[in-house]
């Protein structure tokens, strides 16, 4: 198995876990990593990769509008919003 | 009133005004209430549930009611309900309101169906046993200190105890068959793309797809027959038509039609200790109503649940990065910049086997893995179903376990994920292939529930439920339910 680098991957997934919740979850990984590994064995040469069990073209629909966005009502879940805008810590100084 | 009494059974009193939907609708809301220790439940919506059943009431005076109104149903809370909360038993999602309707809820409304709750099950249907539950586990009606299974665990133990004829579930590695089994009663997961996914909270795109948990094959059949086919709101949901399943309403499932080839497969059985015999009876029986059965190989089983494992993790990966904190959902306090924003409102909000999860596939998609481990599973996935695209050249219907054991104790497998991951050996490779499949109860082992598992070709749900009611019609363990009624 190659090495996890387990700071790397939270920052790839912006988790941010403490130093006690990164060995954690690199020993879990590890050990389902070495579970997984077990796959490589198995002899896969010129099979191609299936990414969906029912392979079909995907469908096109006519270019009508068929769908209106009341934001207001979208935007009553949002933790922050005014003016239609969502909220969030300043970006730019 | 019956707790247990079928679908079918409650449309004829229903409609012979025996009682109405108001007073059944009440009846199960109570039953819910009394038993909150199961923790089957995430919200139960009284007032929600008995407008819905004044309306089925209207509906069924007026003549124009369907073979679902006035029905009392629960849906598992990954299905959006306009109105309610929808948490997916997740801190991310505690506070969620959905907008809109699912399509699988949206049509079952339609029908006339009444909504009583929301199911508990594990965060984000990451889960073999309903622990992983922002609201706490939910407990089997057969023995309050074991699992009901999961991810639907709450759907199952509602049925199992009587506090709903029928549930929603989905199924994505196995969750609705799995805790089918352990809780005794009988579930479907169809085809891949039978059911619009359009409004179920997203895990992993290619395997997730919605079904039910009932009584009964026959009422697992009614509640798909409303809910299936074509949606314009999920491209992935099959314009596939089927007259039987249009007619199931009105004429039933119907017969068995002439003898069914059965495989069994010898991966399945060759290391199954626990309920062999119930198996064996199952088969012996579709051999005694003309059946024949032939031992079919299914030889890259043992790569499913690794290839799944990728294969699901990436696609969680990508799926729950919608979990920003800021258009919806949990969002931390005093986030000082937006990556602190990002990172703590996710780190906060999702439960450790959602990290698990998402960090499996972070690795798998990441740079320099990539080929070695998603392409590769998606090879072995190919294999997979080929595997069982050449065992349907010979046979009609595969008949498997459905699980490993039986529901196993709380708390025993929670600090071994590897370990909970073998939970889904038999139901994962169905799942990979796109496969209907369907468990159903079979017998007891030491008081538990077993559960036999029919898998057939995409599209025969027809085969699975008319050999599933065949079954149902000649034995009762579909009809036993726990002690504590």
């Amino acid at each position: 198995m190659a090495s996890i680098e387990i700071a790397h991957l939270c920052r790839l997934a912006q988790l941010a876990l403490t130093e006690s919740e990164q060995a954690a979850a690199l020993a879990d990984l590890q050990r389902i990593i070495a579970m997984i590994d077990e796959m490589q064995a198995m002899d896969t040469d010129g099979v191609e990769p299936l990414a969906h069990p029912i392979e079909s073209d995907q469908r096109l629909r006519p270019d009508t509008v068929s769908e209106t966005v009341d934001r207001d009502h979208y935007q009553r879940g949002a933790p922050a919003t005014r003016d239609g805008l969502y909220l969030v810590p300043r970006v730019v100084e | 009133m019956d707790p247990f009494a079928s679908i079918g059974q409650h449309a004829a009193r229903l409609r012979d005004g025996s009682y109405s939907s108001v007073e059944l609708t009440r009846f199960f809301v109570d039953r819910a209430r009394e038993h909150a220790d199961l923790n089957a439940f995430i919200c139960v919506d009284e007032e929600g549930a008995l407008a819905a059943a004044e309306a089925a009431d209207a509906r069924l005076r007026a003549g124009t009611a369907t073979a679902l109104t006035g029905i009392p149903l629960a849906h598992k809370d990954i299905f959006c309900t306009r109105g309610t909360i929808t948490s997916c038993a997740s801190k991310m999602l505690e506070n969620f309101v959905a907008p809109y309707d699912a399509t699988v809820v949206e049509r079952l409304n339609a029908a006339g169906a009444v909504t009583v709750g929301k199911a508990n099950m594990d965060e984000f249907a990451m889960g073999s046993s309903n622990e992983n539950s922002r609201f706490g586990p939910v407990r089997n009606p057969w023995d309050p200190g074991r699992v009901p299974g999961g991810s639907s665990g709450g759907s199952a133990a509602a049925v199992a105890a009587g506090l709903v004829p029928v549930a929603s579930g989905t199924d994505t590695g196995g969750s609705i068959r799995q805790p089918s089994a352990f809780c005794g009663v009988s579930g479907i997961k169809p085809t891949y793309g039978r059911v619009s996914r359009y409004g179920m909270v997203a895990f992993a795109s290619s395997l997730d797809q919605g079904g039910f948990l009932g009584r009964s094959a026959e009422d697992l059949a009614l509640s798909l027959a409303f809910c299936a086919g074509a949606d314009p709101r999920d491209s992935t949901c099959s314009e596939h038509v089927d007259e039987w399943l249009d007619g199931v309403a009105e004429n039933g499932v119907g017969n068995l039609e002439g003898g069914l080839r059965i495989g069994l497969p010898r991966e399945y059985f060759a290391d199954l200790s626990t309920g062999s015999e119930l198996l064996d009876a199952v088969a012996g029986f579709f051999e005694s109503i003309g059946c024949s059965l032939e031992e079919v190989s299914l030889p890259h089983t043992s790569a499913a649940i690794p290839a799944y494992y990728i294969i699901a993790g990436a696609e969680a990966s990508t799926n729950l990065s919608r979990y920003d904190g800021v258009r919806f959902g949990y969002r931390c306090e005093n986030p000082g910049s937006l990556e602190d924003l990002y990172r703590r409102s996710r780190s906060e909000g999702f439960g450790a086997e959602v990290k698990r999860r998402i960090l499996t596939g972070t690795y798998a998609l990441s740079v320099g893995y990539y080929d070695a481990y998603y392409v590769k599973a998606q090879r072995l996935r190919r294999l997979i179903q080929r595997d069982f695209l050449e065992a349907f050249e010979t046979v009609d219907m595969i008949l498997a376990p459905t699980a490993p054991g039986v529901a196993f104790p709380l708390g025993e497998l929670t600090h071994d994920p590897v370990a909970m991951y073998q939970q889904d050996i038999f139901t994962i490779p169905a799942s990979l292939a796109g496969l209907p499949a369907m468990s159903l109860p079979c017998g007891f082992h030491q008081g538990l529930p077993i559960g036999v598992q029919l898998i057939g070709p995409h599209f025969a749900e027809k085969t699975l439920l008319q050999a599933g009611a065949a079954y149902q019609r000649e034995t009762d363990w579909h009809t036993r339910h726990p002690e504590a009624g």
